[in-house]
């Protein structure tokens, strides 16, 4: 790892941190107020804000992972630092889309 | 000669990559060494083994080796502190390829030393005053903290990201970097920040801290990699490391 992929994956471990716990209450008090999948749909359907909550922490996963698998691959596999760069990153582009193809699914 | 007080079941490594531990009976005595036990071995029952010391009282670093499944300086690591059962297991440093049964090749381990620019920059010339340095400055403080290594390679074969990543420079040549970084007459860092910045660098250490567990002289490689993790991600942000 190098300097610059080392301030990015504090970085986005840093916006991760709030948003998971944010996550965890969000969980906690729609399973408490009974909620139903059409009740918290109707909520977040054209929400800005819950399409920009859900959609950085997507974005800060994407990139925290791929830095990371790029380190496990480096140390425990037997590819060099751009071999294992090229497979980490298809890896986080591929979380990428999945995630953000679940945040369309509730937010649009 | 000190009396001798029973016997000790010692087995070292012989040969190189392929080997394989032999086992010897060497007499225990009071206040012995894992390295007077090495040297009974060479000199009174296999004239073939290959080992390697100099001071014998901790200053040179060059007789380290693995004593029961730790890195130790054998000088100075008494054998009633690390035989239990009067057993004894020693073999090369890990981490670095064997030449022959004790003697390791530390090439890697100084080549790193000079990938991470550990090496004094001059600032000034012969004909400039010497420069005055206040011993409770943070930086002298710093580097003091770091600054008695003696190259032993304890740290080297103790740590795991060594193992796992052969392009990481290895506690010692960062902790050396570090004492130069905190040192003002050194006109190098520049180059060191890149250096030490770079993949394989104090970005991959994981702080594990086995370095800081097993150096012989104290000192805690893990805060001065820290340290440089602090000056890099500045010097980054400040744009300073390109180039």
């Amino acid at each position: 790892m190098n300097v610059g992929r080392y301030i990015w994956q504090r970085a986005t471990a840093a916006i991760m941190l709030p948003l998971v716990l944010l996550h965890v209450a969000v969980i906690f008090y729609a399973t408490r107020q009974g909620m139903t999948a059409a009740d918290i749909l109707a909520r977040t359907r054209g929400s800005i804000v819950w399409a920009s909550v859900y959609g950085a922490f997507v974005v800060a996963a994407a990139v925290h992972v791929s830095i990371g698998v790029r380190n496990v691959l480096t140390e425990w596999s037997p590819l060099k630092d751009r071999g294992a760069g090229v497979l980490a990153n298809a890896f986080g582009l591929v979380l990428l889309a999945l995630g953000l193809r679940a945040v369309a699914a509730v937010v649009l | 000669m000190a009396e001798t007080r029973g016997e000790l079941n010692v087995a070292i490594w012989r040969g190189a990559g392929e080997g394989r531990y032999q086992s010897y009976r060497v007499p225990l005595r009071e206040s012995q060494t894992v390295l007077d036990v090495v040297t009974f071995v060479q000199r009174h029952l296999d004239p073939t083994l290959s080992y390697r010391f100099a001071c014998r009282v901790g200053v040179c670093g060059s007789c380290a080796m693995t004593v029961n499944g730790r890195p130790r300086w054998t000088c100075r690591t008494h054998v009633a502190s690390v035989a239990a059962g009067g057993r004894l297991e020693i073999g090369p440093l890990a981490n670095l390829p064997v030449i022959k049964d004790l003697a390791t090749d530390m090439r890697a381990f100084f080549e790193k030393w000079q990938q991470a620019r550990g090496v004094f920059a001059p600032s000034k010339t012969r004909h400039d005053a010497i420069e005055q340095i206040r011993p409770d400055s943070a930086a002298r403080m710093a580097a003091d903290a770091a600054i008695e290594c003696i190259n032993c390679g304890v740290c080297h074969a103790a740590c795991d990201t060594v193992r796992w990543n052969a392009d990481y420079l290895g506690p010692a040549a960062l902790n050396r970097a570090w004492s130069l970084v905190n040192d003002q007459r050194d006109a190098g860092n520049a180059a060191r920040l890149r250096a030490v910045a770079a993949s394989g660098g104090c970005h991959a250490c994981h702080s594990h801290q086995s370095c800081q567990e097993h150096c012989p002289q104290a000192l805690n490689p893990t805060a001065s990699i820290a340290g440089l993790k602090r000056r890099t991600t500045v010097a980054y942000l400040k744009g300073e490391l390109k180039g």
